[in-house]
């Protein structure tokens, strides 16, 4: 038995148990042999996956985990958090039970997928050490047979070994032990060595004397994007994701990744878009080498465009949507397109900005207001049963009397999407006060049946 | 009076000269008119400049919801070409309502910046790239520098820029009074809407205020709201040119 899934441990069968034992435990076992080769392959192939899909810096972690450094990278799934989510989602659709950590060292991370994460967890960079405190001193990558040592000495966690002095374990345990300790606590640095696709369409540019300045960073970027486009261009291809990486004198990699929304292989816009990352670079001493890589590269062909003769044609944006959306992230920017509900709040689904143009449209005839509140907000009004509007009502503390109202505008509640909604409803009404001021208000319910709603009122958006 | 017409000649090559000094080498302005006569009669050029920054806020309340103003914005960037860049802080914006508004659904990207200082690089962003009909940009704060910033990076593309004031509160709307580099500022406050024959809410009404113009005098105008091709109307008792109330029914009341 070499390793056992939460179904497997369930059965009590444990990674170390003889196949006899096993069997004895679950007879319908199937028994087949350790495949080592091929489980290395099948970590290469993951590595490369999230290579692709995450982040630049990527490595294997033998036996059945994955390094990645997502500095730099994080902000095109919005966010450390958002990005492990949708790392670990993924792989389970795939049918790979995952557990993901997110600390500031490699130490950290390591410790905290295996031992804590259910299935992920998320913990600020300079929390590293502390939070990995409570756990077991085998969590620290030690060599075999030390951490029984360890417990002979009285040692049971990590925390306990932080606290000891450090000459007396040094000279017990060997460098080992106080160099993960320092790995963890991010007191030396750990450098990942990334694995690289094979057919990686990459220029690499190796420097005579270490340079900082941000002004050569950026010279040499232009300089590198020339050549990545000529291999880019020869091949017929336009780049998708293009990974920047700094090998600094003291053996860090430092690397920024800019997403695309469709294939580019223009100069100076994939140069800008890198340069705009150029100040999240720490060059530290200095960086002695730097690869632009393209890991995500799409066919891109020469098309003709729209002349003068006819019709000028609508000038193309991606670019401006790339430069935006690897500032703020790639979720901020959407278009607004018809979502098939009734209910305001679901009436609007977030497309792409660059996605294919929908020409759909909502309903005309139904008024709908400018600014819709993200939560509707309680009010309390006067009105007729069943179906008059209110004559006055109060919001944020002030008394309106209704002048002129239309309505109701019934909608009922989604019943295919909650048990809740299946007999809910509300009937809005828009009314305009004194001063001319109009507001969409609801009622829930239809005024006759309580099944439908409590009869209370809410405001749910304003009018221009 | 023999030296009149040729004052007025002088006068127009005079300001012909300097247009020509104050364009420093760019093209000449194109204007979108709101075709509305009175609305641009009082503009220079007939119409609202294109590459050029203008501010719009809401009057009262609108100060703080900004929903009359933003309706004003979207009609008017539903007029231009091309795609219209939205950038907001506040995710209140009800995208139907710009639909109505004339400015379909394909058209606006909206960008969701996390402050006003990203809103405001958005906003120049947008401006500077040049193939945008309109850059519509949702801020509170906005400085003589960052405006003139904007101002000069939609002078130097053609696209228009619409700064719509919003608030958080009503004290801080006073902030309107400073002094930008916009070349027009509106405020747009909601009116009772047009009366009709039967129980109802009619077409919504504006009270704009021009409130400053470079070039041109500050105005009121009273009109209705933009409908679906987001242009502006006169109201039909105005239009008709009837506003005084007929004689008979000031004698039936009094």
């Amino acid at each position: 038995m070499l390793a056992a899934d939460a179904a497997a441990q369930a059965l009590r069968l444990n990674p170390g148990m003889a196949a006899t034992q096993a069997r004895a435990l679950c007879a319908e076992l199937i028994v087949q042999d350790a495949d080592p080769a091929g489980d290395v392959a099948a970590l290469d192939q993951l590595a490369l996956w999230a290579l692709k899909t995450y982040a630049p810096i990527v490595a294997v972690d033998p036996p059945a985990g994955l390094v990645i450094d997502v500095s730099g990278a994080a902000h095109l799934k919005g966010g450390e958090q958002e990005m492990l989510d949708d790392m670990i989602t993924r792989l389970a659709r795939a049918g790979f039970a995952a557990q993901g950590a997110m600390a500031g060292t490699w130490g950290a991370a390591h410790a905290l997928a295996r031992f804590v994460a259910r299935p992920t967890i998320s913990v600020p960079s300079d929390h590293s050490g502390r939070s990995i405190a409570h756990l077991p001193a085998w969590a620290l990558r030690l060599p075999g047979g030390m951490d029984d040592a360890l417990r002979k000495m009285g040692i049971e966690t990590v925390g306990e070994i932080e606290a000891k002095p450090r000459a007396p374990l040094a000279l017990r345990f060997g460098p080992e032990l106080t160099r993960r300790l320092d790995q963890a606590y991010g007191r030396t640095a750990e450098p990942i060595e990334p694995v690289e696709l094979p057919e990686l369409i990459q220029v690499r540019r190796v420097f005579p004397e270490p340079i900082s300045a941000p002004e050569t960073l950026a010279r040499y970027t232009l300089k590198l994007v020339e050549a990545l486009c000529i291999g880019l261009e020869a091949k017929g291809l336009g780049a998708r994701i293009l990974d920047l990486r700094f090998h600094r004198v003291d053996n860090r990699i430092e690397a920024v990744r800019v997403g695309l929304s469709k294939p580019i292989r223009n100069i100076k816009t994939l140069t800008r878009l890198l340069c705009d990352k150029l100040e999240t670079v720490d060059p530290g001493f200095g960086i002695e080498a730097m690869v632009l890589a393209a890991p995500g590269a799409e066919p891109l062909t020469w098309k003709p465009v729209a002349s003068d003769l006819n019709q000028a044609a609508i000038p193309d944006v991606a670019d401006l949507v790339d430069t935006l959306a690897n500032r703020l992230g790639a979720g901020r920017l959407y278009r607004a397109a018809p979502a098939q509900s009734d209910v305001p709040e679901r009436s609007v689904r977030k497309l792409s900005p660059t996605a294919m143009a929908t020409a759909e449209t909502w309903p005309e005839h139904w008024p709908r207001p400018a600014r819709l509140l993200a939560h509707p907000e309680r009010i309390e009004a006067l009105a007729l049963l069943p179906d008059q509007p209110p004559t006055a009502f109060t919001w944020r503390g002030i008394r309106r009397r209704v002048k002129r109202a239309d309505g109701p505008e019934r909608i009922f509640g989604e019943w295919w999407r909650r048990d809740g909604e299946v007999d809910a409803m509300r009937d809005y009404f828009q009314l305009e006060d004194e001063a001319g001021e109009r507001f969409w208000v609801f009622r829930r319910g239809d005024g006759e049946q309580p099944s439908t709603g409590d009869l209370s009122w809410f405001l749910h958006g304003l009018f221009g | 009076m023999p030296a009149a017409p040729r004052s007025a000649h002088a006068f127009e090559t005079l300001r012909a000269e300097i247009h020509r000094i104050e364009a420093g080498g760019r093209a000449p302005k194109d204007f979108l008119p709101f075709g509305v006569d009175v609305l641009d009669n009082g503009l220079p050029g007939g119409g609202l400049a294109l590459g050029a920054l203008h501010e719009v806020a809401g009057g009262g309340n609108g100060a703080i919801d900004g929903a009359a103003s933003a309706l004003f914005a979207a009609g008017i960037a539903a007029r231009t070409r091309g795609q219209v860049l939205w950038c907001i802080t506040r995710k209140d914006l009800f995208a139907p309502a710009l639909a109505q508004a004339g400015l379909a659904a394909d058209r606006v990207i909206y960008v969701e910046a996390g402050d006003e200082k990203a809103v405001l690089t958005c906003f120049e962003e947008g401006l500077r790239h040049g193939g945008l009909g309109a850059v519509v940009g949702e801020v509170a704060r906005l400085s003589m520098t960052a405006s003139r910033r904007l101002h000069l990076a939609a002078e130097d593309t053609g696209t228009i820029g619409i700064a719509v004031r919003r608030w958080r509160r009503q004290a801080e709307a006073a902030d309107f009074g400073q002094p930008t580099a916009a070349v027009t500022r509106w405020r747009v406050s909601a009116l009772p809407s047009s009366p009709l024959p039967s129980p109802g809410v009619g077409r919504a009404r504006w009270l704009i205020e021009l409130i400053r113009c470079k070039a041109g005098e500050c105005a009121d105008f009273e009109l209705e709201a933009c409908d679906e091709t987001g242009r502006l109307a006169l109201p039909a008792h105005l239009a008709d040119g009837s506003l005084a109330a007929p004689a008979w029914q000031k004698r039936a009341a009094g």
